[in-house]
């Protein structure tokens, strides 16, 4: 096949017509907090993970909440549970139960998949 | 129409607008205040958001509409306000007590204290002041650190106080976005080579005119907008103060080094205040200030009949709402009046 120096790109745009909100609901079940989060990112400007992993616990949340589950597996792993968010955060959110809940229902999903 | 006595609690600028406008109908005034001159907080400060005004200006002129006939009564603390006979009567350390028909609550708000952010260092690092601290500076041409260096960079802190569930306040106090815009652009104006960088997580351009002193702010003055709240900050051996927060727009965590650190300090119910609101059982909202009888429909009326509230007794405002609110208030005073007279 001929090279003509470009490529078809791939669609960069976020697809919210297929929105998944499972993953959102039983994480606002379990943990209800994480509601009240503003984005403001006192969290992730605290983190001890951030500095040399792509880790956000902000970004996290968002990712939570629109139903990007793919991203939000590996993420969680970066987590050390450290805690200093939580002494942060100006809406009260109990990040460390956030990662704990998520952990808990992804691990039990793969186990399932197994 | 029968004359009638109003005390009014506060002799900010709330009390001083309400005082014009029930003694110009003819009613007799008592004004409280705990200061040693009228004027609360605006006498404290120097230029106006959004045009940069003379605070000083609107305080004259409110002080010279008032007629000579109002009591003032200055550095006084008021002890217990009691109900008798259909009257209040107001106990002052002063000696003789005040007897008036209607109580006007215009009492107004502190200013958040930094120290109780400790991880935002004020009262431990030299470096970090509050916006108080930064408008007498700017006031007194003394734009300077702690060192008597020119600042050649500066951190905006904003929502110090506000918006803050591990300090009790959740609400948002209003007016300190905008005025880390009017100062920052103050700052530019002083000394034109410091950057400034204002730390916000929403930026409320509410009032009129306020979008347009952000735009200002942008384009004029190159003041830059990193959204993220602050996390951290710590003192650096050169006495700099290290930011530590993550830049929400980049998606990265963030340090710099300032040479000063400003804390956009809120609003909470003054605290002079709170005796008074608790021995009159008057009603309080989550966010503490005074609940009125009804937030949309009653804003100045209480549940104790008689008793009133102006200003940001009731909530932070700015300057011109607190105006409105305290003409809002003296209506509501004389058409209790009118109730009274009807009755009779």
């Amino acid at each position: 096949m001929s090279k003509f120096g470009f490529t078809i790109l791939k669609d960069q745009q976020l697809d919210y017509d297929n929105l998944s909100r499972d993953l959102a609901l039983h994480i606002q079940k379990t943990e209800p907090s994480i509601s009240s989060c503003m984005s403001c990112g006192s969290c992730a400007g605290s983190c001890s993970a951030s500095r040399f992993t792509q880790f956000s616990f902000r970004k996290l949340v968002i990712n939570i909440q629109r139903g990007n589950d793919k991203q939000i597996v590996n993420e969680i792993q970066k987590c050390m549970l450290c805690g200093k968010c939580m002494l942060v955060c100006p809406r009260g959110v109990n990040t460390r139960n956030v990662i704990y809940q998520l952990r808990k229902v992804l691990n039990e999903k793969k186990h399932h998949e197994v | 129409m029968l004359k009638r006595h109003v005390a009014i609690i506060g002799g900010g600028i709330s009390g001083l607008e309400a005082a014009r406008v029930l003694s110009k109908s003819g009613h007799e005034i008592t004004i409280f205040d705990a200061g040693e001159k009228l004027g609360g907080h605006v006498a404290q400060w120097d230029l106006l958001f959004p045009n940069m005004r003379k605070s000083s200006e609107i305080l004259t002129a409110l002080l010279n509409q008032l007629p000579k006939s109002i009591h003032i009564l200055s550095k006084t603390t008021i002890k217990n306000i009691e109900r008798f006979n259909g009257y209040y009567v107001i106990h002052s350390d002063r000696v003789e007590n005040v007897l008036a028909d209607a109580v006007l609550f215009a009492g107004g708000f502190d200013t958040f204290d930094a120290q109780r952010k400790e991880e935002y260092g004020y009262g431990i690092y030299d470096n970090v002041i509050t916006s108080i601290e930064l408008e007498n500076k700017i006031k007194d041409h003394r734009f300077i650190t702690a060192q008597g260096t020119k600042p050649k960079r500066v951190a905006m802190i904003h929502c110090v106080g506000s918006r803050d569930e591990k300090v009790c306040n959740n609400y948002c106090s209003r007016v300190c976005c905008v005025t880390a815009v009017k100062q920052a652009i103050e700052i530019k104006k002083t000394s034109p080579e410091t950057e400034v960088f204002c730390f916000y997580m929403d930026l409320r351009m509410f009032g009129r005119h306020f979008e347009e002193l952000y735009r200002e702010a942008q384009e004029k003055y190159g003041i830059q907008f990193i959204r993220g709240r602050l996390s951290e900050a710590s003192e650096a051996q050169d006495k700099t103060i290290i930011v530590k927060a993550e830049d929400t727009l980049l998606g990265k965590p963030l340090k710099m080094n300032v040479d000063l650190m400003v804390l956009m300090v809120g609003m909470e119910l003054s605290k002079a205040l709170v005796p008074l609101v608790e021995k009159m059982q008057l009603e309080v909202g989550d966010d503490r200030f005074i609940m009125p009888l009804d937030e949309q429909l009653y804003p100045n009326q209480t549940k104790k009949e008689g008793v009133f509230v102006a200003g940001t007794c009731t909530g932070p405002k700015n300057i011109p709402e607190t105006l409105n609110d305290a003409r809002s208030a003296a209506v509501s005073i004389m058409s209790y009046f009118d109730q009274l007279s009807n009755k009779n």
